[in-house]
C-alpha cells in the first residue's frame, strides 16, 4: 500500500465517499420507494408525470408510513407483471445457457488448439464483438426475417446467445489454465468433450461464472432487440415493458423497478468476486 | 528419419486442427449467419437503388446520407459525446482506481458498490432520472430554492450533459476494475527503488505507474467506446424516437431509418459507423503495438 501526503487524505476520502453515495443513493431510493403506498408516491412525485404541474417535487427518501400496498398490487392484483418477470427470467436463462455452450467450446478451441488462420479469425471475432448493437441489428433482422423467426422468442435468444463476446472472454479465461492439466487428461485418454467438461470448466470455474453473470445482466437489460424484432408490444420482455409502466401506472414503478432489480441485485451480491474477475479477464492480453 | 517424424506429427496436427475447428464451429456458424453474410448484403444495399437492390448506383447513397442534415446532426452529436465522455470516464476511472489503492475511509465501501450501476435495469434508472431531472423534478426544485432558474434538463441542450453523466455513472466502475487489476500487477519494488533515488509522488506516477498501466488503459478505452454506444438505451427510454436535438445520436438515425424501412440509408449509416469504429480500434491497436516495441 502506498501512501499519499496527509493533506490530500481528506479530499480523497470525500471523493470516495461521494462516489459511493452517488451509486448507493439511487438504489436505496428505489428500494425505499417500493415500500411507500401508491398514494404516497402519487402525492410526492406525481407532478413529474402529470407534466402540467407548476410545483416541483422534493426529495422524499423515507416512507411516511411503511406499506406493502405497491407490492400487493404488483404481485397479486396485476398478474401481468409477474408473468413478464418469469418470462424474462426464462428468456435470459436460455440466452445464458446458449452463450455458455457456444463460448466454452469456442474459447477452448482458440485457447488450446491450433488451426489454420486462427489469428485472423480471432481478430474478426473481436471486431464483431466491438460493433455496437445498432450496426449488427440490421444484419440480424435480415437473417431472422429469412428464417421466419421474427416475432418469436427465438429471435431474441439466437443472435444474443451466438454473440462473439463470450468466446472472446472464455479464450482469455482458458488461456490461464495450465497446459499440463490438459496433457495429463489427454494421456489418460479423455475425449475432447471430457477434457472440456471435466478439466477446463472446473479449472476456470470463476471465469465461467463471470461470463454467465455478464451475459445474464446484458440479456436482462435488453432493449434494442425486442423493440426491433417484436411487432407485438405485448410480448416485450420486462426490460422494455417496465418503461411503459413508468408512464402508465407511475405509482407502481418503484415496486416494478425493484422486481426488475432483484435478480441482478442478488446475483451481484452473491457473485461480486466472480464479476470483478470476469472484467479483469477481459483486460488481459 | 526426419520424414518419418513429420509423417507422425502431421496427422496429429491435422487432428488437432480438426478438433479445434469443430469446437469453434458454433461460434463461426453463428457469426457467419447472423453477422458476416448479412453484412455483405448490407454492403450491396448501400451501393444499389430500389427495393431488393435492383440498380447499381455506386456511392450515390453514401453522398446522400453524408449530406443529409439528420445524419450530420447525429454524427456531430455522437462525436461530441465521445470527445467529452471518453476523456471524462478515463480520468475519473484512473482517479478512483488510484485513490482506492490508498488506505482511506470510504475505499472499502466504494469497492463493494463499484459495479452496481452496471447491473441496474435501464428502466429503473430512467425512472430515477425522470424524478431527478424532469421539469418539475428534484434538481429544479433545489435550483429554485437557491433562487436559480430551473432548466429543461431532459428536453433542451442540457440533456446532452445528463446523458454524459449517466454514461460515466454507469460505466466508470468497469474501468476502475480494469485499472485496479493493472495497478496490482506493477511490482512494488519499482516504487521502493524509485523512492531510494528520491522520486516524489508525481515522478513515480509519471515514470512508473502511467507507462506500466498503458495496456489496462487501452482496454478500458476500448470497452468505454463499446459501452458508449449502449447509452442509446437510456436515451431511447428517456426521449423516445425523436429526443431533444442535443441527444439525437447516430443510433437514433439508424433506428428511425429502420422504422421507415429505408434499407439503403440504413446500410450506408451502419457501414459508415462500422468503418469508423474499425479504423479507431485498428489505430489504437497499432499505437499500442508501437509503444510496446
Amino acid at each position: 500500500m502506498r501512501r499519499i501526503p496527509a493533506m490530500f487524505c481528506i479530499p480523497a476520502a470525500v471523493i470516495l465517499v461521494a462516489a459511493a453515495l452517488a451509486i448507493l443513493l439511487p438504489v436505496c431510493f428505489t428500494l425505499l420507494g417500493s415500500l411507500m403506498s401508491p398514494g404516497e408516491i402519487e402525492h410526492y412525485f406525481g407532478p413529474v408525470y402529470e407534466g402540467t404541474a407548476e410545483e416541483t417535487v422534493r426529495l422524499h427518501l423515507l416512507p411516511d408510513r411503511l406499506s406493502l400496498e405497491s407490492w400487493y398490487q404488483v404481485l397479486l392484483r396485476r398478474p401481468d407483471y409477474l408473468i413478464k418477470f418469469w418470462n424474462s427470467l426464462l428468456l435470459c436463462t436460455a440466452i445464458v445457457l446458449g452463450q455458455l455452450t457456444v463460448s466454452c467450446m469456442g474459447g477452448f478451441a482458440f485457447a488450446k488448439y491450433s488451426f489454420p488462420h486462427k489469428q485472423v479469425l480471432y481478430y474478426i471475432l473481436i471486431i464483431l464483438m466491438l460493433m455496437p448493437v445498432q450496426v449488427t441489428l440490421v444484419p440480424n433482422y435480415i437473417v431472422l426475417d429469412w428464417l421466419g423467426l421474427l416475432d418469436r422468442w427465438a429471435c431474441l435468444v439466437l443472435p444474443v446467445a451466438l454473440a462473439p463476446f463470450g468466446t472472446f472472454l472464455m479464450t482469455q479465461v482458458f488461456k490461464s489454465v495450465p497446459d499440463e492439466l490438459l496433457d495429463a487428461a489427454r494421456l489418460d485418454g479423455a475425449s475432447t468433450g471430457q477434457q472440456l467438461v471435466r478439466i477446463m470448466i472446473p479449472a476456470a470455474q470463476s471465469g465461467v461464472v463471470s461470463l454467465a453473470l455478464l451475459a445474464f445482466i446484458d440479456a436482462w437489460n435488453m432493449v434494442e432487440q425486442p423493440v426491433t424484432f417484436l411487432q407485438d408490444a405485448s410480448r416485450y420482455p420486462l426490460s422494455v415493458f417496465l418503461a411503459s409502466v413508468n408512464s402508465e401506472n407511475f405509482p407502481l414503478s418503484f415496486a416494478c423497478g425493484v422486481l426488475a432489480l432483484l435478480p441482478v441485485l442478488l446475483l451481484f451480491l452473491f457473485f461480486q468476486k466472480e464479476l470483478v474477475q470476469g472484467i479483469e479477464f477481459s483486460g488481459l492480453k | 528419419m526426419k520424414r518419418a517424424i513429420q509423417e507422425k506429427i502431421q496427422p496429429a496436427a491435422r487432428r488437432q486442427a480438426q478438433t479445434g475447428l469443430i469446437l469453434a464451429a458454433p461460434v463461426f456458424l453463428g457469426s457467419g449467419i447472423f453477422f458476416l453474410i448479412p453484412f455483405c448484403l448490407m454492403l450491396r444495399y448501400s451501393l444499389t437503388f430500389g427495393i431488393g437492390g435492383s440498380r447499381f448506383v455506386g456511392l450515390r447513397n453514401y453522398r446522400e446520407v453524408l449530406e443529409s442534415p439528420a445524419f450530420r446532426l447525429a454524427a456531430a452529436n455522437t462525436i461530441r459525446f465521445l470527445a467529452i465522455g471518453l476523456p471524462l470516464i478515463m480520468a475519473l476511472g484512473l482517479l478512483l482506481a488510484l485513490l482506492l489503492r490508498q488506505k482511506l475511509p470510504g475505499a472499502g465501501l466504494l469497492r463493494r458498490v463499484l459495479l452496481l450501476p452496471m447491473v441496474l435495469p435501464v428502466a429503473s434508472i430512467v425512472m430515477l432520472v425522470q424524478i431527478l431531472f424532469a421539469g418539475p423534478g428534484i434538481l429544479n426544485g433545489i435550483l429554485e430554492q437557491w433562487g436559480l432558474f430551473p432548466r429543461q434538463w431532459l428536453n433542451g441542450p442540457e440533456s446532452f450533459w445528463v446523458l454524459v453523466g449517466l454514461y460515466v455513472w454507469k460505466n466508470c466502475g468497469y474501468n476502475v476494475v480494469l485499472l485496479l487489476a493493472g495497478l496490482n500487477m506493477i511490482p512494488e519494488e519499482l516504487y521502493q527503488t524509485a523512492e531510494l533515488d528520491g522520486a516524489g509522488p508525481w515522478a513515480k506516477f509519471r515514470f512508473i505507474t502511467l507507462p506500466l498501466l498503458i495496456p489496462s488503459l487501452f482496454f478500458g478505452f476500448i470497452f468505454s467506446i463499446v459501452n458508449s454506444f449502449k447509452v442509446y438505451r437510456e436515451a431511447f427510454l428517456l426521449g423516445g424516437e425523436y429526443p431533444a436535438q442535443s441527444i439525437y445520436l447516430l443510433q437514433h438515425f439508424l433506428n428511425n431509418n429502420f422504422r421507415n424501412l429505408n434499407y439503403q440509408r440504413l446500410s450506408v449509416a451502419a457501414i459508415i459507423l462500422f468503418s469508423v469504429i474499425f479504423l479507431l480500434v485498428g489505430l489504437l491497436l497499432w499505437a499500442q503495438r508501437k509503444t510496446e516495441a
